[in-house]
């Protein structure tokens, strides 16, 4: 476990040895600002509930910009064959870059409850569906964050890690859209398979446990498969 | 003792390994023994980096297994990665990370901690000398220096073998000769296996030599050892240059002697010497035979040198013959 962490705490420090950090969480930030603030006084109602769904569509592009560096980086350069090497597994291998990440992406989701505080001076803020959205938002975070170190995995070029992570997250993000276009039992498949429906109820402050193991589910594939891919490496 | 320093450290028993349609390596046996430095020579593509990978337990041997300080390195592979120091190719680093921050993570990985970890990485920066770069990034970082660090992060658990995948190539000679001193310097405890393509790098630095060609091993023996029974022992004749002296007849005479096989006239440009490369026959020699021409010609002997054949040609023939072989 304790080289799980230090994997991770390296991973998560890399992220502000460099620019990445400061660029993706300043422009996550500015634009979730920008979006919020500009309707929110429009709805006029204390609620944070547009915040998490600009959140989590900002997040199809940014957990991917987050990813992409994770195993693709480690492998341009050459990096991943010492690492591989060390007396570590694979599985741990991966589980600190995962949670790596997540530990940027905690620290955006931290930076965000100014938001809630702010709008609780403003109104009678609920704060059961914020906690519950919270934990909605954390669930899907780390889902993509998933998918996107599968992608990280498959190339060693970032840049097509990015895409194939966007891709995937797109897909679950979307596909929910497309279910008045369907017959009624595909739709049923499509719904359930899209992150909004799980996070809905989340979001209304309704704990359901089929979202948190749905987005935990789709987290544990998403990591099996990282692991499959890494592994390949010793047998082609 | 005598028990000891024969102990095995490495042990490669037919290993193969198949990228695809391509056999990278055939069936490769050998033993590396403790203390021992060993030299993995080959073309490129021969095969050493994925032997190297496949006892440091990065990649799969597809048939055949491999021993690393007792540990098979397919089912045991954390224990027998434990016991080694590996340096790849091209040395990868984490070049956004300071020489300190790195090598504090790598003490880390290996599992030390605290006051352990301190003393560990004081230890490895004195024997790489590294202790003026420590807050330096490691991206700053001339190529010599970074092949410092990355002898450094392979010494950190004090492990028993070294694998080293071309730890000279790309330096100048002032770094190499830096570097290959301190692999030798650190080859007095452990076993070292290192990879190169530089001949003369081998026959300073290694005990022992393994030459792959093909995948295949086709030598394994001191470089001594390869020289004397693959190698073609060669003659220097150098004779004065005078008026009287007929250079040309005296190469015609030399050619006709029995105990010669080729003659190669060098050094033309000497205005005072010139000097014959004589190739004798299945190792006869050809010494008095060359001094009886030199008389009759009425020439002034100046030198007769015998020579061993160098690592080089029986690098280029047994690597050659690898080749040939693939392709019949």
């Amino acid at each position: 476990m304790s080289l799980v962490l230090t994997l991770a705490k390296r991973q998560f420090r890399s992220y502000f040895n460099g620019p990445t950090a400061y660029i993706v969480l300043g422009l996550v930030l500015f634009v979730l600002g920008f979006l919020f603030w500009e309707t929110f006084f429009l709805y006029d109602r204390a609620s944070v509930r547009e915040m998490f769904n600009y959140l989590r569509a900002i997040l199809v592009v940014a957990t991917p910009a987050l990813t992409m560096n994770l195993i693709a980086e480690e492998k341009r350069t050459g990096t991943i064959e010492l690492l591989l090497t060390m007396p570590v597994t694979d599985v741990q291998v991966l589980a600190g870059k995962f949670l790596g990440v997540l530990g940027l992406f905690g620290v955006l989701v931290l930076l965000t409850l100014p938001y809630p505080i702010a709008v609780s001076t403003l109104g009678p803020l609920d704060w059961g569906p914020v906690f519950s959205g919270y934990l909605g938002l954390f669930l899907q975070g780390a889902a993509m964050l998933a998918i996107g170190l599968m992608a990280s995995t498959v190339s060693e070029n970032q840049i097509v890690a990015f895409f194939v992570a966007l891709v995937l997250t797109a897909f679950f993000a979307t596909i929910g859209m497309l279910v008045p276009l369907l017959p009624a039992s595909l739709g049923h498949v499509f719904e359930y398979m899209s992150f909004g429906y799980h996070f809905e109820g989340l979001a209304r402050g309704v704990v359901d446990l089929r979202a948190v193991v749905y987005f935990t589910s789709l987290t544990t594939i998403a990591g099996l498969l990282s692991l499959y891919v890494l592994e390949s490496r010793r047998f082609r | 003792m005598d028990g000891l320093m024969t102990e095995a450290m490495i042990r490669a028993d037919s290993l193969s390994k198949r990228y695809g349609a391509v056999e990278a390596l055939k069936e490769a046996s050998f033993v590396v023994n403790r203390g021992e430095i060993v030299g993995f020579l080959g073309p490129n593509g021969a095969g050493k980096t994925t032997t190297m990978k496949i006892l440091t337990g990065y990649i799969s041997p597809t048939s055949g297994r491999a021993e690393v300080a007792g540990h098979d390195v397919e089912t045991d592979s954390v224990e027998a990665r434990r016991a080694i120091g590996y340096l790849p190719e091209h040395t990868p680093l984490y070049t956004e990370m300071l020489v300190s921050e790195y090598l504090e993570y790598v003490a880390e990985m290996r599992g030390y901690k605290g006051a352990e970890a301190k003393k560990r990485i004081k230890k490895v920066v004195e024997e790489t000398d590294l202790g003026a770069k420590l807050g330096a990034e490691i991206r700053a970082l001339s190529k010599g220096y970074r092949q410092r660090v990355g002898l450094a992060q392979a010494l950190v658990h004090e492990p028993p073998i070294l694998i080293l995948d071309e730890p000279l190539s790309g330096l100048d000679p002032n770094q190499a000769a830096g570097v290959r001193d301190l692999i030798r310097a650190l080859g007095r405890e452990r076993t070292v296996i290192l990879s190169t393509h530089n001949l003369a790098e081998v026959q300073v630095t290694c005990q022992r030599v393994l030459i792959i060609a093909g995948g295949r091993l086709v030598a394994d023996d001191t470089p001594e050892g390869l020289t004397a029974s693959r190698g073609r022992p060669r003659l220097l004749v150098t004779m004065k240059r005078e008026p009287s002296f007929d250079a040309s007849a005296f190469e015609a005479r030399l050619r006709a002697l029995s105990a010669v096989e080729n003659v190669r006239a060098i050094g033309l440009d000497d205005p005072g010497e010139i000097a014959f490369e004589l190739t004798s026959a299945s190792g006869a020699d050809a010494r008095a035979e060359v001094f009886h021409a030199a008389v009759e010609s009425r020439g002034v002997l100046l030198g007769l040198e015998r020579r061993g054949g160098d690592l080089e040609d029986v690098f280029r023939s047994l690597t050659t013959e690898a080749s040939k072989e693939r392709a019949s």
